[in-house]
């Protein structure tokens, strides 16, 4: 077991893990934040994905122990004092989601992303979200809100 | 019913939105009981093997291990094998299928132990530790290698390899064929795809083991079918089993749509362990114990005069059904039979088709379900046709289409509901503005560049709804096409809406929602809707087949009126006029010539619960039910276009445009609608461009991991433009029809007769699926005489 300290939406958790530990299973089992999913074995679906250090990064590719002293943030500490991010609005005024799974891995690639290039093409948009699949949407209405929170955000 | 409608036919944003992307959605692999226990399952690495001795004792003795089981150890917990509902024939081979392989492992993925363990890791790592003596046997894994003579058998006690044949002829077929001025003949493969929806599978159950109750949580898309078939393999009695699908799962396509080993067996675990056990799959470990989908190869004839009019068809069809027979899966290639004559006339069809076992995981009902594979064959076919006679490839459809009208006799041998397919192409055409198309593509052409112009259509008819239960008893379906709903005033004035289908991500909240709010008059916040759990909802037949609305939705809306009849009775009563003296409105009862004497739906709902003052015949409470067992499918149609640019140099394809016009009849919810099709659409390109899964000759899957399979990101697909017309079915009192599997039904095709468009020049007409970037080069050497 080894001991970290890290920072999860805001509120600072000091945990044993074991070094194999994979910090998107600490995120759900030890810290019990079941919003950021699991979707495949491979780093391949991005369902995991979370900001760390302002970053998106698929939480499935990181121990839980290179965390330690990191900020991370998932899907549930996207909304600040009960808003919604724009990203969430746009979600869900384009329809970009039908089950549901990909979605809180989808987000936090588009807010990081966002962070980075604020005003983006659509074209780079799908670049963007390259390793994040969906299976429900055919990626029309993700990218469509992307690109509408970005004009939500710059305004 | 007068009926306001509000909300029907309006983009209403999703109820079911605000809880997922806040990261609240109730996904089952998030479920924690007490004193749960974890299960992994060991699988067979060998596609045909006899299982000479399974050692648990070393898994059993391992850490956190409570118990180890072989199949042989687990075989009496079955009264029966896992259910197949679908025997199409009366001689169909059905094999044993035991959650657990006893004597031989029939694929790669077929388990042969299971390990619980207080945890999951440490139920995986012990899995590890059962030592299986195999005796590895040879394995077919090609579907015509199978029916060869000599080919090794999946199953010894049958003499070969084949399940079934079915066969199907409408007119003088003989005749039609020796008539015809010309025959194309065309041979074309389905590829072997896996669903992938992105939530993996997963399933706890819990006991009471002083009741014998049982409690199953799974990820399924049908909990009331599963829990009669839980009840008959288990031999638990059906009253004492509670299926619960989570209020979240994580789409299904198909995939969901069965009864699959390990839900029995952490059933069966519980029993024995007097715990809850959970299993949830890894991706790869669904890639081989998830049903996968297609696999067929096809064999379709059209006879034709010169002209182009088609005269008849025939099809043959070997259908891979993998190791075992799955809960639909000899039905499969069925949904298909009926729509090899696509959207055109006809005098004669003869359709044959055989399923075949091979050593791999089991095919089933993959989204389209048998419709995309028939659509692909008439769809590539006819523009076989068009060449073959020299008819433009978007006249040649419109020459062939049936006529325009409702129950229009397909030579398939269905009646088509609600036919008008000229609009649909026409409204395609002119999105595409096709005269500028051909022009551009001449340009190209004349220019001689290696980046070529294609486009490709795909005019669509096909079935859904999967009822009424009379006509699938006439197929051998063993369950019925009906669907349930209940709908219930609560005295405050909300309304609870319960319904038999169970959504996942389809959105039946919200449209059931818009349905409910708009007949009763109420806001649509003031609608819930409860589904997936069998003590909640205890009638239902579940969501597959484009089936929800078309039918479970309809049962929404006759409950509504039933409610409405209800009320009027109680409104009369309470206003002391005649039923037949009030109007109703958007929630209202108004006295016909005195609108200030009314009675709204939740007044009336308060003074049903308080039941101070009823009629005399009626009981407290505004509630009224509806089974709803519709006269006859429904039949969706449309017409989609592709436009892609390839490089003839590398054989990449760039899908540039893609163009769906559809008809789902009159539409709740056009952005939910719009969705489905995307999602659709994007599967159905998904199989012509990327998706095949693999395997090598022993039966080890070589696309073992979405690593190695290519399910598609944003980044391979353009914007999609989305259209529709609307043609009522005349099927159902709401005219609907379903829209969750068209795009996927009418898009291959397009795709791929867009790429030999773009290279008919240099002579290819055919490009097989998926189409990538090596076979299309292949294609072009092909066509040019070079090395291919």
């Amino acid at each position: 077991m080894k001991r970290i300290s890290v920072t999860v939406n805001g509120v600072r958790h000091e945990a044993d893990v074991e070094p194999r530990t994979l910090l998107v299973h600490f995120i759900r089992e030890q810290l019990e934040l079941t919003g950021t999913n699991v979707g495949c074995d491979t780093s391949s679906c991005g369902a995991c994905t979370i900001l760390m250090n302002g970053q998106s990064a698929k939480s499935c590719t990181v121990l839980a122990v290179q965390a330690d002293g990191a900020e991370v943030t998932t899907v549930e500490g996207l909304a600040s004092n009960g808003d919604w991010h724009p990203v969430q609005k746009a979600f869900h005024e384009q329809h970009g989601l039908q089950c549901g799974f990909c979605t809180p891995g989808m987000m936090m690639a588009a807010v990081g992303y966002l962070d980075e290039n604020p005003s983006p093409t659509e074209d780079e948009v799908r670049l963007a979200l390259e390793g994040n699949l969906c299976r429900c949407t055919g990626y029309h209405n993700i990218v469509k809100a992307v690109l509408a929170a970005a004009d939500d955000m710059g305004s | 019913m007068a009926t306001a409608e509000k909300y029907v036919g309006g983009g209403v944003p999703r109820k079911e939105d605000p809880k997922l992307i806040t990261g609240q959605g109730q996904f089952l692999e998030g479920l924690t009981l007490p004193g749960m226990l974890h299960a992994a399952l060991l699988r067979s690495p060998h596609g045909s093997a006899r299982i000479t001795s399974v050692d648990v004792s070393a898994a059993a003795a391992a850490e956190g291990v409570v118990a180890a089981y072989s199949g042989a150890d687990l075989a009496d917990e079955w009264a029966a094998g896992l259910p197949m509902a679908w025997p199409v024939t009366d001689d169909i081979r059905i094999p044993d299928h035991w959650p657990v392989a006893q004597d031989v492992a029939r694929y790669v993925g077929d388990a042969v132990a299971v390990v619980v363990a207080t945890s999951r890791n440490a139920a995986l790592d012990a899995a590890e530790l059962v030592e299986v003596d195999y005796d590895v046997l040879d394995a077919v894994v090609d579907v015509e290698a199978a029916v060869a003579d000599g080919a090794p058998r999946v199953h010894e006690s049958f003499d070969d390899n084949k399940s079934y044949t079915w066969a199907l002829t409408n007119g003088e077929v003989d005749e039609a064929f020796a008539k015809a001025d010309v025959v194309v003949k065309e041979r074309y493969t389905q590829p072997r795809l896996i669903p992938n929806a992105m939530e993996p599978r997963a399933v706890v159950a819990q006991p009471v083991p002083s009741t014998g109750d049982f409690t199953v949580w799974s990820t399924t898309q049908i909990p009331h079918v599963a829990k009669v078939l839980f009840a008959l393999t288990l031999g638990i009695p059906e009253s004492q089993i509670r299926v619960i699908a989570p209020s979240d799962v994580g789409g299904g396509f198909g995939s969901k749509l069965n009864v699959y080993a390990e839900e029995a067996l952490c059933i069966a675990l519980a029993r024995r362990l007097g715990k809850p056990v959970k299993w949830v799959a890894g991706r790869s470990e669904g890639y081989l114990a998830t049903i996968h989908g297609r696999d067929q190869v096809q064999e379709i004839e059209i006879a034709a005069t010169s002209d182009g009019d088609i005269l008849g068809y025939r099809v043959h069809i070997l259908a891979a059904m993998g190791a075992y027979l799955q809960l639909v899966a000899p039905g499969v290639p069925l949904l298909g039979a009926f729509l090899y004559c696509g959207c055109y006339g006809g005098e004669a069809y003869h359709f044959e088709c055989t399923g075949v076992f091979t050593n791999t995981t089991p095919t089933d009902a993959y989204r389209g379900a048998g419709r995309p594979e028939a659509t692909y064959a008439i769809e590539r076919a006819i523009d076989s046709l068009a060449r073959e006679v020299g008819v433009d490839p978007a006249e040649i459809r419109r020459r062939n289409f049936l006529p325009a009208g409702d129950m229009v006799q397909s030579p398939g041998g269905l009646a088509f509901d609600s036919a008008d397919y000229e609009p649909a192409l026409d409204r395609a055409l002119e999105l595409l503005d096709y005269d500028g198309f051909r022009s551009d593509q001449a340009e190209r052409r004349e220019g001689g560049g290696s980046r070529q112009i294609g486009v490709g259509f795909s005019s669509y008819v096909e079935i859904c709804g999967l009822a009424p239960s009379q006509v699938l008893a006439s197929l051998k379906y063993a369950a019925g096409g009906w669907d349930a709903a209940t709908v219930r005033m609560l005295p405050t004035g909300k309304a609870e809406v319960v319904t038999g289908s169970s959504p996942h991500g389809q959105g039946h909240v919200t449209s059931w929602s818009q349905i409910a709010a708009d007949a009763l008059g109420i806001p649509y916040e003031d609608v819930t809707v409860l589904h997936g759990d069998t003590h909640v909802a205890p009638h239902g037949m579940n969501t597959y087949g484009s089936r929800s609305l078309a039918v479970a939705g309809v049962a929404v809306h006759n409950a509504c009126d039933r409610v409405v009849d209800k009320a009027r009775g109680l409104a009369a009563h309470l206003l002391e006029v005649a039923p037949e003296d009030l109007e109703y409105e958007a929630g209202t009862f108004s006295v016909k010539g005195v609108p200030d004497r009314t009675k709204s739906m939740p007044e009336l709902a308060f003074a049903a619960w308080t039941a101070h003052s009823l009629p005399e015949d009626s009981e407290p409470g505004l509630e009224a039910s509806c089974v709803y067992d519709p006269p006859n499918f429904t039949f969706p149609f449309g017409t989609h276009v592709a436009v892609v640019e390839v490089d003839t140099e590398t054989g990449a394809v760039d899908l540039v445009r893609y163009i769906a016009v559809d008809d789902c009849g009159p539409v709740i919810n056009p952005v939910i609608v719009d969705g489905q099709v995307h999602g659709g659409v994007a599967q159905g390109i998904a199989a012509a461009l990327y998706e095949e899964a693999t395997y090598a000759e022993d039966g080890t899957l070589e696309t073992s991991s979405m690593v190695n399979y290519l399910v598609p990101s944003a980044a391979e697909f353009p914007s999609f433009e989305t259209d529709r017309t609307v043609t009522p079915s005349t099927s159902n009192p709401m005219g609907v029809k379903g829209i969750g599997e068209a795009g996927t039904i009418g898009s291959a095709p397009a795709v791929i007769n867009a790429i030999v468009d773009a290279l008919s020049h240099l002579g290819v007409t055919d490009v097989p699926m998926p189409a990538s970037p090596e076979r299309v080069w292949r294609a072009i050497q092909s066509a040019q005489g070079g090395e291919a």
